[in-house]
């Protein structure tokens, strides 16, 4: 009786402890991954390993150079050794934070062997061999057009094939890239030291800029001020915007403020990603506002206290003071018509708007002629330049936007990643790859398309508003949610799992014993 | 109806498709003029307008090129289309029935294709709301009237509305070509019965503390009106300094009135003392008399009890005493009050009275309002009841505002009427006259144009224990742990047969007590 008792004792007990382990197995093999399963953050996959690829790209920019010979300009046997293409490269070393080790190789390739002048504009750099005395005058060794095309003197010479080559080089680079044009493109992503603060003058590259003119007459009560803005900004403004449409969209307008005092300057750094901010009326070029009226932003004054009478502010807008001729005020009663110059305004503001878009002045090699510029102020060549330049500008901007991002979302787990910031990541990487893939074979524009894609998918992305939907989510309202559920369940269970451990070590204990 | 209301802010956008003809050289205007009216009931209400015409084609043109006219605005016009726009901040109720007929509220004309209208009774009017506003103006704040407009002063006041109205008008009469028309309206009532101790008396220092002293220089007109009309009768009980140079007589709001008119242009009048600052003082203190009643006023409430059903009622006054004349009244109810349009019951004198005109258009539940827009006829001197029933819905528990427990705003009603004039008026010639009396372009002068607001209105709404989702949680979390608490024990208990021992505590007490009591134990 005692025996069966005692047994049917053990098979209770031993019953119970599995009963036990099996609840503890349910909850941990079964319960557990369910928890963790429906309260996780929803994280898109990323492609990291992309974007921390793009850190160390190497930006090859390519200039193709067709090169032409005209008859005689190259001894006869030397024309049988000329190469089909000829391949330069050329390191431009630019170190910076983000873009570790990034260069670029200007690569020149040149055809020849092709006599007859193209008669429309070519696609890409021509340079000409001539021997042309009317075209260029003695001392000249070569000449840089409004076009895309340089004329270079010929030479009858032994060595003629490499001299001829590094003129073509010179004169390729100073119409292609240079060092200095990709450092002021790069000058936000480049230590400060390097270079000088006045590489930052160039409005930041964006899909669109809106320019306003703006008349500023402190005085309306002497001052009679008239502009004709409208026929300027025909005649010079529109022909400069139109050749320089391709990067990107303008709207041009005017305005009056009439008895706008200068009070402070305006913030000069930081604007929306869209907008030229030259329209601010308010602002203080920092003389004394008591002494005489003076006006700004193609503005006037009676007599101003500066000899310069134009300046402006790096990527913000230029101020032009324009003074009031004193004859003027003699024998005529108040308010005083004055009629604004515009000839003279619209010089200083195309100069102004050149430095805003960062087209700087040429830097010609020796003995160089350049010609005059095109009716428009603008020659191709500087807007190839000015596309390069924005380009890998643009590559730089939605490369860094994209590393921050990738190291934000991946220091901080708690960011949900919708599926559409997750595509508009692989766009943005698909862009810059793009991109740096068609500058390397040398199309611009598409090139340039592309990049902005990049910026403006990469800034889309990190700034989409869903990446800050549970950020601030508190833990302790996960406990307090968590608690009731989780306290009473993983009480008995690890009581029974305590009780079967004390229980298995004592007979183990008693075995020992017995043996 | 003389609780003031803590605000209204108003939108009003027509948006439609531009046609218009050829451009001539853009020629802009600045008219600006401030009138002063003493109120029946000792106030002082002071109206500012900054009109701003300009004759340029802004939705063909391209390149705009502003002078007078403010650049932000035309963008707005050339970018959306715009044909009309009329947005006003509003702080404080007009008290029509003691104040009398405002002067200025939205445009007379609307296309209900293109028409967008919106109110926003919650939000507040604030001085970040006027320093905007006055950057609109030419002169900005410095010169002419606008250096009287300091915020401090302007909203210590009972009632404050500030606007900016942008309408076409028609360069000729057929109106093959419109000019723009920018007005910038800004109307104060100062309490100046209560805080000048009783007295009736005001001065311009006193009520803005400033004074006038320089026109500005860019406007062709600017002027000082004040309204002497109701003294004017009793032999000159009062006077106003400096004496004005001419007076204007006009019929406004259906009444015969005459204003004092100062000239900021006439260099006369602020040379003499450098500064203008207008005064008025009685000679002897005027006898309190009944304020005239308007002809047209009204009032709104909402009753019913409970928080499912309820009622909305208006009360439309004629006081006409012989004429009678229709009204316009539009309403627009937000969805979450379900309106019963079956219900609807519109009275006057006890008899049922059936509007002429009836447009519904049903709300969508989170995506439009309700619209009703009734014309109906009043009775001569009576009071008409329109009333609606409606229900309560349920909201989202995300889509109450912060503090539910306020209530919820419901719009005013807008009411436009003709209302027929004591005295006939002359047709006035639109750029001559005044600003105050062209607001609305009235064709004959037997009647004028009044638009009327009546007060918005605070309805509470069901609202939910906003901790409940937690609440639930923890309750799922407890039964779930109960159960799984019994189930647990169930699965896992085990039997034992107890061997018996010596006992607990009980039994050695009771042991305690027989060995006491000489009883063997047990």
């Amino acid at each position: 009786m005692a025996v069966a008792a005692t047994s049917a004792t053990d098979i209770e007990v031993v019953r119970g402890r599995r009963a036990a382990l099996f609840c503890a197995a349910v909850a941990i093999v079964l319960g557990l991954p369910l928890w963790w399963k429906t309260t996780e953050t929803y994280r898109a996959p990323l492609p990291y390993s992309q974007i921390s690829g793009l850190d160390a790209l190497q930006l090859r920019l390519m200039v193709p150079v067709t090169v032409v010979f005209t008859r005689d300009s190259v001894p006869l046997d030397d024309q049988e050794k000329l190469p089909f293409t000829v391949v330069h490269e050329r390191e431009i070393p630019l170190k910076c934070e983000f873009l570790q080790g990034q260069g670029c190789l200007v690569e020149l390739r040149s055809v020849q062997r092709c006599v007859e002048c193209p008669t429309k504009e070519p696609e890409c750099f021509s340079a000409f061999f001539s021997e042309p005395s009317a075209f260029l005058s003695q001392d000249k060794m070569s000449y840089i057009g409004p076009g895309r095309t340089a004329v270079v003197r010929g030479i009858m010479h032994r060595e003629a094939l490499n001299i001829m080559g590094r003129r073509i080089i010179q004169v390729a680079q100073a119409m292609s890239l240079t060092e200095d044009v990709l450092a002021a493109a790069l000058a936000d992503h480049l230590p400060e030291d390097k270079w000088s603060s006045d590489k930052r003058r160039p409005l930041k590259s964006s899909s669109g800029y809106e320019i306003t003119f703006s008349l500023l007459n402190p005085d309306p009560k002497s001052h009679d001020v008239h502009w004709d803005i409208e026929g300027a900004v025909r005649r010079y403004v529109q022909p400069f915007l139109s050749a320089l449409s391709a990067a990107g969209n303008f709207s041009v307008d005017s305005q009056v403020r009439l008895g706008a005092s200068l009070t402070r300057l305006p913030p000069a750094t930081t604007w929306p990603c869209t907008a030229s901010p030259m329209s601010s009326t308010q602002w203080n070029p920092g003389w004394d506002p008591a002494l005489p009226p003076c006006t700004l932003c193609s503005t006037f004054c009676s007599t101003c206290l500066m000899a310069t009478n134009a300046f402006h502010s790096p990527r913000w807008g230029g101020i032009m003071v324009y003074n009031v001729d004193p004859k003027a005020y003699n024998g005529s009663r108040l308010p005083v018509r004055v009629e604004v110059d515009m000839v003279r305004v619209m010089e200083v503001f195309l100069a102004q708007l050149r430095l805003l878009f960062g087209i700087a002045q040429p830097q010609v090699p020796p003995k160089c002629l350049l010609s005059g510029p095109k009716s428009e102020g603008l020659m191709t060549w500087e807007l190839d330049r000015l596309l390069w330049a924005r380009s890998v500008e643009n590559l730089a901007t939605a490369t860094t936007t994209l590393t921050s991002l990738a190291q934000l979302l991946g220091k901080i787990s708690n960011i949900v990643i919708k599926d559409d910031v997750a595509s508009e990541v692989y766009r943005a990487v698909a862009a810059v790859q793009k991109a740096a893939e068609e500058l390397a074979s040398g199309h611009l524009a598409s090139a340039f398309v592309a990049s902005q894609e990049a910026v403006t998918s990469s800034e889309r992305a990190f700034f989409d508003p869903s990446l800050l939907h549970l950020l601030y989510f508190p833990d302790d309202q996960k406990f307090a949610i968590y608690i009731p559920l989780f306290l009473p369940m993983a009480v008995p269970i690890l009581h029974s799992l305590a009780k079967i451990f004390l229980e298995t070590r004592k007979n183990w204990n008693k075995s020992e014993k017995t043996d | 109806m003389a609780a003031a209301m803590p605000l209204a802010l108003l939108v009003l956008l027509l948006l439609g498709p531009g046609g218009w003809s050829q451009a001539e050289p853009p020629r802009d205007t600045l008219r600006e003029e401030l009138v002063i009216t003493p109120l029946p009931s000792g106030d002082v209400a002071a109206t500012f307008q900054f009109r701003t015409r300009w004759d340029s084609e802004l939705q063909r043109e391209r390149a705009s090129h502003y002078r007078l006219f403010p650049k932000a605005l035309g963008q707005l016009i050339a970018k959306y289309s715009l044909r009309e726009l009329h947005l006003s901040f509003t702080q404080g109720f007009w008290r029509t029935r003691y104040w009398g007929s405002p002067f200025l509220q939205a445009p007379s004309d609307t296309d209900h294709y293109f028409l967008r209208y919106a109110v926003l009774p919650r939000e507040v009017v604030c001085t970040e709301n006027l320093t905007p506003w006055k950057k609109l103006l030419p002169c900005s704040s410095k010169a002419g009237l606008s250096v009287l407009l300091k915020a401090d002063r302007l909203f210590h006041t009972s009632y404050h509305s500030q606007a900016v109205h942008i309408r076409p008008i028609c360069r000729n009469a057929r109106c093959t070509r419109v000019s723009w028309e920018l007005r910038q309206t800004l109307s104060v009532v100062f309490d100046a019965f209560v805080t000048g101790q009783g007295k009736k008396e005001w001065s311009l220092f006193r009520m803005f503390s400033r004074t006038l002293t320089e026109p500005c220089p860019l406007a062709s007109e600017s002027r000082v009106y004040v309204d002497i009309t109701s003294y004017n009768q009793n032999n000159e009980p009062l006077e106003v300094s400096p004496p004005p140079t001419t007076t204007y007589q006009d019929v406004i709001l259906g009444s015969r009135k005459t204003y004092a008119v100062y000239d900021l242009l006439d260099t006369a009048l602020i040379n003499s003392s450098r500064s203008l600052n207008l005064q008025l003082k009685w000679k002897r203190p005027p006898e309190s008399e009944a304020p005239p009643v308007p002809f047209l006023h009204a009032q709104r409430y909402v009753s019913g009890y409970g928080l499912q059903k309820g009622e909305l009622s208006t009360l439309l006054y004629n006081t006409h005493p012989y004429r009678a004349f229709p009204v316009l009244l539009l309403d627009t109810v937000p969805w979450y009050l379900r309106l019963y349009v079956h219900t609807l019951t519109i009275t006057s004198k006890g008899k049922e009275n059936k509007p002429s005109y009836i447009h519904y258009q049903p709300a969508q539940d989170r995506l439009q309002p309700h619209l009703l827009e009734m014309l109906i006829q009043l009775p001569a001197s009576s009071v008409t009841k329109v009333s609606i029933q409606f229900e309560r819905a349920l909201l989202k528990w995300t889509e109450y505002t912060p503090d539910p427990n306020h209530g919820f705003y419901v719009s005013p009603s807008v009411l436009s009427a003709l209302v027929p004039s004591v005295v006939a008026g002359t047709p006035v010639d639109w750029e001559e006259s005044p600003l105050f009396s062209t607001l609305f372009p009235v064709s004959d002068g037997s009647s004028y144009f009044v638009r009327l607001y009546t007060e918005p209105l605070l309805v509470s709404l069901p609202t939910p224990d906003f901790s409940m989702p937690y609440n639930v949680i923890c309750l799922t979390c407890t039964v779930v742990a109960v159960c799984y608490g019994s189930f647990y024990n169930l699965l896992t208990r085990t039997f034992h047969i107890e061997e018996p021992s010596t006992g607990g505590l009980a039994k050695r007490l009771a042991n305690l007590i027989r060995r006491v009591r000489g009883v063997p134990p047990l």
